[in-house]
């Protein structure tokens, strides 16, 4: 499964082709990506690492569908998500992906139950049904007893759990973390970082992950790094993740 | 609802402001209340203006006389079926601040021209036996704790020299509509001409002519006017209601008055919960990125921010029509009668939650639009 440079044909989950992002601020223009390719298959978990300002998070966002390539295309099992209009793109996300941000992860004034429940809102599960996920979830990170808790009452470990479960609830397709560890101490980092894991080891979880942190990045089964618009595969590697660019 | 926990949760996520805001719609929906009940009173002057009578006063003014000899004339016309005339009195009870208005009436024809206004006919037989009968209406004898029977003092300082004429009360009347003025005092002409100095015998005040039917209202005002026309007293002769209206002006321009304290009032509201609203939605930047990263569609985000406001604009209405329920009635007894029509009708109800929500609607319209604009990638970037 494991190939180079692509920039054909793949049978992986997530392919990324001639990616290319343009920034205009004013009249200057910053290109952030520029032809980059990446095939990554299920149950991967690919951490991208790189300076700051190197494009981690323009990354993210457009595999993620949130924002949109000035070229280039990115197909998710076999969904080209790079031409759908906003409103598709928006329930695309719904289905597919979890999100785990650094910050302003979750609603202050949900309690951690609510706030997982989020994205099934936009299903048709039942009360009930909703109710069994969210306990699952919630259970899978540890935080069972805490459900009626307001994130003001949780530590940020614990509020970053409570994102992650939110992100596993609806069963996405894979799961987008931007330095899911960028506010968190050590210990908690580790813990975050030992969940992240396990999801990926027991519940075969497709993970990427942005961070700065080379013992945060050390987790992931391979580390890409951001350099001048593309990726570049890090000495370890393993299997799984097939990086290029140019073109 | 699964989404009304969320917003919900964003009503009350800032209490005191939440309260403010609330606070500004009451007492703006008091204040709207309160001046289209004001409005209404003076627009309302009298009862039910009725389509089908006219009132004939003196061209010059309603305080110049005319002549009592022209009754049976204005009876004679086409298309009138009866007519009664009325002096106005502008006395006191005890105290000078006790307002009610006080009608030198005709006892003949009242009640076939003012038939809304109702005495039971034992009480009406009575009153025409007795030359210093008075008839009160029902509002200003409760007013004055007044029983049948009483000896009624009124001071005058119009006719006369002063002191009190007394009057016997025979009876008391009751309006047929809610709005029907309760507050008049009608005693009879003939008491009042015997007393009254020569120079103002035989002068009434003004006319009020029923008619066959509302279609010849202007046939019949023009005919009236044209029979006195070139006389020494020439007549003007209006609907009711548009005297009511003329009545109105006089005491200056109410209408664009209110309306005026209205639209600040209107646009003060509109300003205060928008600005709310707008910083409100603004400092939650980061959480609706994170709403419409999960896969919140555009137009959910703008329906929670409008619901959120429409459910303050709905709430705030309420509790302040509920206040002015319970105060409007309170602030008529404290006017004496001023204002004897001091009535919040369904129909202001209805305006003023209609009001209410347009003032919610559109202060959360607008940033309602902005967070629906928001792009979620600018969004989580704001710090
Ligand atoms: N909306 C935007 N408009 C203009 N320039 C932008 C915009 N978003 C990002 N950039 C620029 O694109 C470049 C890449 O930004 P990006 O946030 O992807 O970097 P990053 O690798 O995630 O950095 P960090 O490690 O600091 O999070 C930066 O130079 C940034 O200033
Ligand atoms: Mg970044």
């Amino acid at each position: 499964m494991v190939s180079v440079n692509n920039n054909g044909q793949s049978s992986a989950l997530i392919q990324v082709r001639g990616l290319n992002k343009t920034y205009r601020r004013g009249g200057e223009e910053i290109q952030v990506l520029q032809g980059l390719n990446l095939d990554v298959d299920k149950g991967d978990f690919v951490g991208f690492m790189g300076p700051s300002g190197s494009g981690k998070t323009t990354l993210l966002n457009l595999m993620g569908g949130l924002d949109v390539p000035t070229a280039g295309t990115i197909s998710v099992a076999g969904d080209e998500i790079t031409h759908m209009s906003s409103g598709k793109l928006t329930e695309w996300r719904a289905r597919h992906v979890g999100f785990v941000f650094q910050m302003y992860n979750l609603i202050p004034v949900l309690t951690a139950y609510q706030n997982v429940e989020l994205p099934l809102l936009l299903t048709r599960l039942s009360g009930t049904e909703r109710r069994q996920h969210v306990e699952a979830a919630l259970s899978i990170v540890g935080l069972a007893g805490r459900s009626n808790h307001f994130p003001r009452q949780l530590s940020g470990g614990q509020e970053q759990r409570v994102a992650i479960a939110r992100a596993i609830v609806s069963d996405p397709t894979f799961l987008l973390c931007d330095e899911p560890t960028g506010d968190l101490d050590r210990k908690s980092a580790d813990e975050i970082m030992a969940l992240i894991s396990e999801l990926v080891a027991k519940h075969a979880k497709t993970v990427l992950m942005v961070t700065h942190d080379p013992l945060v990045a050390a987790r992931a089964q391979t580390v890409l790094h951001l350099e001048k618009g593309v990726l570049v595969e890090a000495a370890k590697s393993q299997h799984g993740v097939v990086v290029g660019g140019g073109a | 609802m699964k989404f009304w926990r969320l917003i919900k949760a964003n009503l009350f996520r800032k209490k005191v402001r939440l309260l403010l805001t609330l606070g500004s719609f009451m007492v703006a929906m008091f204040l709207f209340a309160f001046l289209a009940v004001v409005r209404g009173a003076f627009t309302r002057t009298g009862g039910i203006a009725s389509a089908g009578r006219l009132v004939t006063i003196n061209r010059v003014s309603i305080i110049q006389p005319i002549p009592l000899s022209y009754r049976d004339k204005i009876a004679r016309i086409k298309g009138v079926q009866a007519v009664t005339h009325y002096n106005w009195f502008g006395g006191t009870y005890q105290d000078e601040k006790n307002f009610f208005p006080q009608f030198v009436i005709d006892p003949e024809n009242q009640r076939k021209v003012i038939p809304e206004l109702v005495v039971p006919d034992v009480q009406w037989a009575n009153f025409l036996k007795d030359r210093q009968g008075a008839i009160a209406g029902a509002a200003t004898a409760k007013r004055f704790g007044w029983k049948i029977g009483d000896r009624i003092p009124i001071t005058t300082t119009i006719y006369g020299t002063g002191g009190a004429w007394e009057f016997n009360l025979d009876g008391i009347y009751h309006g047929q509509h809610a709005d029907d003025d309760e507050s008049q005092f009608w005693f009879q002409w003939d008491y009042f001409e015997e007393r009254v100095p020569d120079r103002i015998k035989g002068l009434i005040g003004w006319y009020a002519i029923k008619l066959d039917s509302p279609d010849e209202a202007l046939r019949v005002a023009t005919a009236v006017d044209n029979e006195f026309a070139n006389s020494p007293y020439e007549t003007k002769t209006d609907t009711e209601s548009q005297f009511a209206a003329n009545w109105v002006k006089q005491f200056g321009n109410i209408e664009f008055l209110i309306l005026s304290i209205g639209s600040v009032v209107f646009f003060t509201l509109l300003l205060v919960t928008g600005n709310t609203m707008a910083i409100s939605v603004r400092e939650r930047t980061g959480e609706l990125g994170i709403l419409k990263a999960i896969g919140f569609k555009n137009r959910s985000v703008l329906f929670f921010v409008l619901a959120e406001s429409l459910a303050i604009a709905l709430v705030g209405g309420i509790l302040g029509l509920g206040l002015a329920l319970i105060a409007i009635p309170v602030l008529g007894s404290a006017l004496n009668g001023l204002l004897p029509n001091l009535i919040l009708s369904k129909s202001v109800l209805a305006v003023a939650i209609g009001f209410a929500l347009a003032v919610g609607a559109a202060s959360g319209l607008l940033p309602g639009i902005g967070a629906m604009r928001l792009r979620v990638v600018n969004a989580l970037r704001r710090v």
